[in-house]
């Protein structure tokens, strides 16, 4: 593999982990979601160049359906809801921006020396994209940790999946099976969402996963 | 590619164990009226039963994509038995929800389909082949027990589905990840595409893979469904989801899905155990279960819910389970199955119990539930039998199997055995002490009987008496098989 195919590669899921941080500090949900449409755009530039450097043409229906489906339907569906459930406000976040961004780079630097190590001898291109993407995947889980509101805990978790989609296209030759299935999970656990989010709406007036927390069913 | 289950999916057992489920859940997604897509929930649920109990009697060729081994073959049945069981249970608990107006005609016909699409996805995850499939099988299942355990759309009932599907939905993204790192262990030995997914041939290649990969993929994979097991860090979703949704659903989750989680550990597991230069995965094993077991055991005294508690009772038992597995050799994984096949058994008796106790008394409040025993003999005295069985009291067939893993683990390790004991002591402590409370003295609330279909409670418990008394030859013989190939 020549250099420049290779140094694109790692661009495009250089810029994935660079996004996830971005997503850790956005405290506006309007922002959040315009950053999250920018990481799935990432995404799917990224499984295409996977697919043109692979000679996987399968691969370009993955990078499709991110392209379509998180980059455009779900951010607009999730502004749709935002707005009508009124909460374009701030974002509380549990931990203040500093600590996330700290704990944030950690990640990355774990990820980096867990990956790098493991798999000396698989070809470079795989490892080092392995390695970022468990970055994203740990700032995936870091953003749903730090977050209350449960668009912004979605949001977390949708770029998580991002990560497992970068993983699958790295990882050469991987049958189409899974990658389809890993699209197509997206796709119902966003569909599981959504009705979550209207019956949470529908119960409660707030999407604030704290509200839920009074209900323990231990508290009599 | 196409395997030969597919070319004839009318004519093979395999195919009949998915395919009677999947094609019950769209006829009972389209049928209308509670009395008859119950009764056809039981058939159906009864044809899936002797599909697995057929393939006892004659073993299916493996293909790329299912396949039958000694292992899933034991998991098969028994889900297939309990699956049948729960819907007879089903039958005549949905009859009392919709009496009592706490579920519609509407969402019934939608809770029917769920169930046999929950067995579709428990059957996949077992049979399947591939670690990718098996993967999307635990994911499908794992959505259709969300949706359910959301049914009753209360305050509770919708947090406990939110935490399960966040939670679920991590754990299940973390064992991805994990099944993408065996693939790319597995990638230079055995090629690119189908093969390097397949668990035969992984297994077969299993010393020749990346070690370090592998390692790596284990911690992941252990996250990943060991959350679903429900191990302890990552257990928050369990008594939530068991306390909120439909009984029967608490009976399935308990007894089956945590099973299929765990199947796909030892799988795992049997993996790593091939390969020599890989990092022992039972250590990972032990610590977890242990810590489930004895955290368990504590949280079992504060529990006021009767549902809850026994979710807390399945963390105990999936963290003793997992332990005898991290302990490994033939008679810690003999004690392991054993414990296994039995905890299914008696902890969906004991939910058999509870759903009907509490749709007499009305409440799920233990402090509101006394006296059972005389205002409603049948069921209090299935109860007294369920926790005793549960408990580990002799001669039922849980004491054979902890007596076995606490012996073996003596002979071994016999620091880890006295942390054990403890844990095993402080919940059989917890539970009789509640049971005292809800079974016998003064009887309080309705005493009212109820409707309810005794058979499945004590078709369980009979089982599960005979096997603590006598356990037949060829079943011992097959566990033991079993037990080597985990290794």
């Amino acid at each position: 593999m020549t250099g420049a195919w290779f140094d694109i590669a790692h661009m495009l899921a250089g810029g994935l982990v660079l996004l996830s941080l971005m997503l850790l500090y956005q405290d506006r949900m309007f922002a959040l979601l315009n950053v999250f449409a920018l990481h799935a755009v990432l995404l799917s530039l990224s499984v295409a160049w996977q697919a043109q450097v692979q000679h996987a043409p399968h691969l370009y229906i993955t990078a499709l359906i991110a392209l379509v489906l998180k980059a455009v339907v779900i951010p607009v569906a999730l502004r749709r809801i935002v707005v009508r459930l009124g909460i374009h406000r701030t974002i509380e976040t549990v931990v203040g921006v500093g600590p996330t961004m700290l704990a944030g780079m950690g990640l990355v630097a774990l990820s980096m020396v867990v990956m790098l190590k493991a798999t000396a001898q698989a070809d470079p291109l795989a490892r080092e994209d392995l390695a970022f993407a468990l970055s994203v995947v740990l700032l995936g889980l870091l953003m749903m940790v730090t977050r209350r509101n449960a668009v912004s805990q979605v949001v977390g978790f949708m770029s998580l999946e991002n990560g497992m989609i970068l993983a699958a296209t790295g990882a050469k030759g991987m049958p189409l099976v899974v990658e389809i299935s890993v699209a197509f999970s997206v796709l119902i656990a966003f569909i599981v969402i959504g009705v979550f989010l209207f019956r949470i709406r529908e119960r409660f007036d707030s999407v604030d996963v704290g509200a839920l927390d009074a209900f323990r069913g231990e508290r009599w | 590619m196409v395997s030969p289950a597919l070319l004839n999916p009318m004519l093979d057992a395999l195919s009949a164990v998915l395919v009677i489920p999947a094609a019950g859940a769209v006829a009972l997604a389209l049928l209308p009226g509670y009395w008859l897509s119950a009764r056809l929930n039981v058939l159906v649920s009864f044809a899936t039963l002797l599909a697995a109990v057929s393939m006892l009697l004659e073993r299916p060729v493996p293909g790329t994509f299912l396949f039958v081994d000694d292992l899933n073959i034991v998991f098969v049945v028994l889900t297939a038995f309990v699956a049948f069981t729960t819907s007879a249970f089903s039958a005549s608990y949905i009859g009392h929800e919709l009496a009592s107006g706490r579920l519609t005609p509407r969402y019934l016909r939608f809770y029917h389909a769920m169930y046999q699409t929950l067995m579709f996805a428990m059957n996949l995850g077992l049979l399947a082949n591939n670690i990718g499939l098996m993967w999307v099988a635990v994911e499908l299942a794992t959505l259709t027990t969300v949706l359910m355990v959301g049914i009753y759309r209360t305050h509770e009932a919708i947090e406990a589905a939110w935490k399960y599907f966040i939670l679920g939905s991590v754990g299940i993204a973390l064992a991805l990840f994990g099944t993408i790192l065996v693939y790319m262990a597995a990638r230079p030995v055995l090629g690119e595409g189908q093969d390097a997914m397949v668990w035969t041939t992984l297994i077969k290649q299993s010393s020749g893979l990346s070690p370090e990969l592998l390692n790596v993929a284990f911690v992941f994979l252990m996250l990943g469904y060991g959350t679903k097991v429900g191990l302890a860090p990552l257990h928050a979703w369990l008594p939530d989801a068991h306390a909120e949704g439909p009984t029967p659903i608490s009976a399935v989750l308990s007894g089956l899905l945590l099973n299929v989680a765990l199947y796909a550990l030892l799988r795992f597991k049997m993996l790593l155990a091939g390969n020599p230069a890989a990092v022992a995965p039972g250590s990972l094993m032990v610590t977890m279960g242990l810590l489930s077991l004895i955290f368990a055991g504590f949280m079992l005294y504060r529990r006021r819910d009767i549902k809850r508690m026994f979710a807390y009772s399945s963390i105990e038992h999936m963290g003793l389970i997992t332990f005898a597995f991290g302990m490994g050799g033939p008679l810690a994984n003999f004690a392991g199955l054993l414990h296994m096949s039995m905890h299914s058994l008696t902890k969906s008796a004991i939910f058999f119990a509870v759903g009907h106790i509490a749709q007499a008394k009305g409440t799920q409040r233990m402090a509101e539930i006394r006296g059972l025993t005389e205002s409603h003999p049948v069921l209090g005295w299935g109860l007294v039998l369920g926790v005793v069985a549960i408990a580990g009291l002799p001669p039922l067939g849980i004491f054979m199997s902890e007596f076995l893993i606490v012996s073996s683990t003596f002979a071994r390790a016999p620091l880890l055995a006295l942390l054990l004991v403890l844990g095993l002591l402080i919940a059989f402590g917890a539970l009789l002490l509640r049971l005292s409370e809800v079974a016998f003295g003064e009887p309080t609330g309705s005493t009212a009987p109820v409707k309810a279909s005794y058979a499945p409670l004590f078709a369980h418990l009979a089982l599960v008496l005979a096997a603590g008394i006598y356990l037949p030859a060829p079943l011992v013989a097959w566990f033991q098989t079993v037990a080597r190939l985990l290794g």
